[in-house]
């Protein structure tokens, strides 16, 4: 039975696998669970050390919650263009896949362009990586967390590329599927950094 | 039965170029992630927001507030965004060992740290 709001999609060519479920598909939520342990190490590490740093600058002194808080806007808009750019792609419409591909390119790049402002001004207030122990754990996690989202801007760049040549249409929606998980991943990181790193406050 | 399967659509939402053979899945429409997007969207409106009221951090009310948001941000978005509720249960057993092994790892470093007792 269809449920309201849901819509039945193109997904892929029929392939026979052993689970009867696509096996790239697997692949990338097997993948995306040994990512969470990435993350999961490397936000503890953070929590564990938060508040023990001895000299300064401190989370209070450098974080501007405005300036992350559009960021984080940004990055969650560019989930919304992802999902429309696979359901253009379920349709056969390449032309509004494209668009909403590279708005989603554009959204990452902005994303990633904040944080370089971010680091520069944190560096220029003096807030090095070996500064502190504050300064060590939220370069390496957020840093991390930058690099994919890079990664995910040239998955999506490439997908763009690829649908002029015609090797990315309908039959091929399930690889911007596989690009729109990993993409979503970067954006679910960036709910639990978002909030634990810059709303929880702490002390110096 | 497992929720994503192969079947034809019995609706005319998929164009008529859809390959007849192949595997169909059920997503949510573009509106529905639309409507998702903008319950999102507020929802960090809103965490933004309790950050800022000087009552929510006297009543020590901030950290189970952001909690709590941050908690129904991930899961509109693993959930709707990426299909964990319409797919097969597969994909959501392996990505909540991943939660799982990241959640013990977690209790497990801050025990060591004694962070609870400080």
């Amino acid at each position: 039975m269809q449920e309201r709001g849901t819509i039945h999609v193109y997904e892929s060519e029929h392939e026979t696998t052993s689970t009867g479920l696509p096996n790239v598909k697997l692949a990338i939520w097997l993948f995306l669970a040994s990512d969470v342990l990435l993350f999961g190490a490397l936000i503890t590490s953070y929590v564990v050390y938060r508040g023990r740093s001895v000299v300064g600058p401190y989370p209070s002194d450098v974080f501007d919650i405005p300036f992350t808080s559009v960021s984080s806007f940004v990055l969650l808009a560019s989930s919304l263009t992802m999902v429309l750019a696979l359901a253009a792609t379920q349709r056969g419409d390449m032309g509004r896949a494209r668009l909403w591909l590279l708005a989603t390119a554009l959204l990452g790049m902005a994303f990633v362009g904040g944080q370089v402002y971010e680091f520069t001004t944190f560096y220029e207030e003096g807030l090095g990586l070996t500064t502190n122990v504050f300064a060590t754990t939220f370069y390496v996690l957020t840093g991390f967390h930058g690099t994919h989202v890079t990664v995910g801007i040239l998955m999506l760049l490439t997908l763009f590329t690829l649908s002029f040549t015609g090797r990315i249409g309908q039959k091929d929606a399930m690889s911007v599927e596989m690009v729109g998980l990993y993409w979503h991943f970067v954006d679910i990181v960036w709910i639990v950094i978002f909030t634990i790193v810059y709303l929880i406050p702490t002390g110096p | 039965m497992e929720p994503t399967e192969t079947m034809q659509p019995s609706e005319h939402e998929v164009r008529t170029t859809a390959p007849h053979h192949g595997r169909w899945a059920r997503h949510p429409s573009p509106k529905e992630y639309v409507r998702i997007a903008i319950v999102l969207a507020l929802i960090t409106a809103a965490e933004v927001a309790v950050y800022y009221i000087d009552w929510i951090h006297e009543n020590d009310l901030l950290i189970p507030l952001l909690f709590l948001f941050a908690l129904i941000k991930f899961s509109l978005v693993v959930l709707w965004f990426m299909h964990l509720r319409f797919d097969s249960r597969t994909y959501a057993r392996f990505f909540v060992m991943g939660i799982a092994g990241a959640l013990t790892l977690y209790v497990a470093v801050l025990l060591m740290f004694r962070t609870f007792a400080s």
